[in-house]
């Protein structure tokens, strides 16, 4: 009895403890990401310092510090140019990021991706359309990101129909759509570049494919925060409970009280709505939400209540350091971002399942 | 009490469960015996609403199993399946703390008293050592005692238990089975050992093709008479000091045949 006593005044199995370590590197990667935003506010073709860039977005946001020890240009560089670009890198990286670690605990494999069921591929052949032949031409200046997003959802609509068809969602059903509609997809964006004829076209599709946060704006940018923040990052990290128990198996689901064909519908509901925005608003920027996943268990663990606003926090930063990069390597031109998550990205995930077989085994 | 009236199931053209019923009382052990193929874990599945759209019904203290929401089901059924989740990267401590989700609402947390729950319940399978370790590093006797934790941490009126057996040294057989009945919880438990049923279930369901062979006190059902057919081998029942005993030896020539082949 002493001993129970006891044990009750101490941390039983740990909980409190790994509470306190997820707590820490909240704190220490929110900390990074804030950094992180004004160093690269700062940095590209034109170098502002990082107390100049703090004080043009204190004097914008609260007017603290009142008066202008600035040059206009930079205030236009950091206020209209850059910071809406920061920002958007920020929301895709952790949207792609919070997508994969639902995708992977919905299909119960480790490689799968947000990509995984098409949605980038429908963006494509809608941004396809719209560059080439001016679809969508209707929304403006949005033409291109309309266009893209309708792409997207007509794809992951396929893509659940598909599923469906033979009564339930299951997982492997949703892996086979998703592949599926992905390469018809696929096919269909390269036949609108060939069937166009535009080499100048084809050269901005190809740029568009490989992700861009060119096009950020402020307002678009709203669109965008309100599903990553509100919707993404939130539901998942409130459904962490019932992901952990998808994650294992229908049956436990079951058994646990979560109903597994309802859950995932919900889930490729979320997940599809925000690969689609975010593919519209970037591109499709790959390896970011295979990788920050499984970056992100490697540091608090598996249970998905930590997980997911940790690897929102890690892709956030990673991704607007790919974008830094791109930015900086040959300037004054621009690599399409895509290209450098990709180049970073897959050693990167050989080291990971390296490990993850060597310590699993 | 669970109570299933003529529950039928089929995979494709083949009828696996066939219009049976079940009666799983309060406070007593209910074991489903059979042979290979025989539907035991079929008829257990049904019983705990994973397989659906079948005829027939489950009615749980009162309410039909299909009308219920997964999470009240979850209060009232907790099972521990064969699928065993050995792919997760969660620790024992939180994989038990799962088994406390059916009584926390979506935005609440595991507080101060399901963590003394889930301890205890690792504590009472023999597992309270292994709380900190990866769920995926245990041995197969491990795992298969970290799963009834999660479920005793359930605290389900109902326990239900496929094969729980698998898995376990003797040792661990007899004392998770002595768990079950020291419960004194309404429980189902799917046995492939007749002499562990024996010994641990206060009443029987013997299957055989498609249906129920014999129900009824285990006393009653585990009658050589009855179980040699089923079974197909022969069989001699001994009673010691009041337990059952099964003794069990091959009938004929085709016996040994199939088995040598």
């Amino acid at each position: 009895m002493a001993t129970a006593l006891l044990k009750g005044q101490q941390d039983l199995l740990g909980v409190a403890a790994q509470r306190r370590r997820t707590g820490l590197w909240l704190l220490a990667l929110t900390v990074g990401l804030v950094l992180t935003g004004v160093v690269a506010v700062g940095s590209g073709a034109i170098g502002i310092a990082p107390t100049t860039v703090a004080r043009i977005i204190g004097h914008q946001l609260v007017g603290v510090p009142g008066e202008a020890t600035w040059t206009l240009p930079q205030e236009a560089i950091v206020w209209q140019v850059r910071l809406p670009r920061v920002l958007l890198g920020m929301l895709v990286g952790a949207g792609l990021a919070v997508c994969g670690v639902a995708l992977q605990a919905m299909v119960r494999n480790v490689l799968a991706d947000p990509y995984l069921l098409g949605i980038n591929s429908g963006a494509s052949s809608g941004a396809a359309a719209a560059i080439l032949f001016g679809a969508g031409a209707g929304f403006g200046q949005y033409a291109l990101s309309a266009s893209a997003f309708l792409g997207a959802l007509a794809a992951s609509l396929l893509v659940f129909l598909i599923a469906r068809s033979g009564g339930r969602v299951t997982s492997i059903r949703l892996l086979l759509a998703g592949v599926a509609v992905g390469y018809a997809l696929y096919a269909t964006t390269s036949f609108l570049i060939f069937a166009s004829g535009s080499a100048e076209g084809s050269r901005s599709v190809m740029f568009w494919l490989l992700g861009s946060l060119g096009l950020a704006r402020w307002n678009a940018l709203l669109v965008v925060a309100a599903v990553v923040l509100g919707g993404a990052i939130l539901y998942l990290t409130v459904a962490g409970r019932r992901l952990d128990v998808l994650a294992i198996g229908d049956e436990t689901a079951q058994t646990l009280g979560v109903s597994p064909d309802r859950f995932r519908m919900r889930l490729l509901v979320v997940v599809s709505l925000s690969v689609g925005v975010l593919v519209s608003a970037a591109g499709s920027i790959g390896f970011v939400g295979l990788v920050v996943p499984h970056l992100a268990r490697r540091i608090v663990g598996a249970p998905h209540v930590r997980v997911v606003p940790v690897a929102a926090l890690l892709g956030a930063i990673l991704l607007v350091w790919a974008d830094v990069l791109a930015r900086i390597l040959l300037a004054p031109q621009e690599i399409p971002i895509g290209i450098i998550t990709s180049l970073l990205g897959a050693p990167f995930l050989v080291i990971l399942i390296r490990r993850l077989h060597a310590t699993g085994a | 009490m669970i109570q299933a009236t003529g529950v039928t199931w089929r995979y494709g053209a083949n009828l696996v469960i066939d219009g049976v019923d079940v009666t799983a009382r309060p406070g007593r052990v209910l074991g489903l015996i059979g042979p290979n193929g025989s539907g035991k874990t079929t008829l257990l599945r049904l019983l705990y609403g994973a397989l659906r759209g079948g005829t027939g019904q489950v009615v749980v203290d009162g309410d039909e199993l299909s009308a219920l929401p997964a999470r009240d089901a979850a209060r009232r059924l907790a099972v521990v399946v064969q699928e065993s989740g050995g792919e997760t990267a969660l620790s024992v401590a939180e994989l038990v703390l799962l088994g406390r989700g059916p009584h926390l609402s979506t935005f609440q947390r595991a507080g101060r008293a399901d963590h003394e729950i889930a301890a205890r319940c690792l504590t009472r399978v023999g597992a309270a050592h292994l709380g900190a370790r990866p769920f995926a590093h245990l041995s197969g006797g491990e795992r298969q005692r970290v799963l009834i934790a999660r479920a005793l941490a359930q605290q389900a009126t109902h326990l239900l238990l496929d094969e729980p057996t698998n898995h376990l040294d003797i040792r661990y057989q007899h004392e998770i089975l002595q768990l079950v009945r020291d419960l004194g919880t309404c429980s189902i438990v799917v046995l492939h050992d007749l002499n562990l049923a024996a010994r641990y279930c206060d009443d029987l369901v013997l299957l055989g093709r498609g249906g129920v062979v014999a129900a009824g006190p285990t006393g009653e059902v585990l009658d050589p008479t009855v179980l040699m057919p089923v079974y197909g081998i022969g069989i001699r029942r001994l009673d010691l000091d009041g337990a059952i005993h099964l003794l069990f030896q091959p009938i004929d020539q085709t016996t040994d045949e199939r088995t040598a082949a």
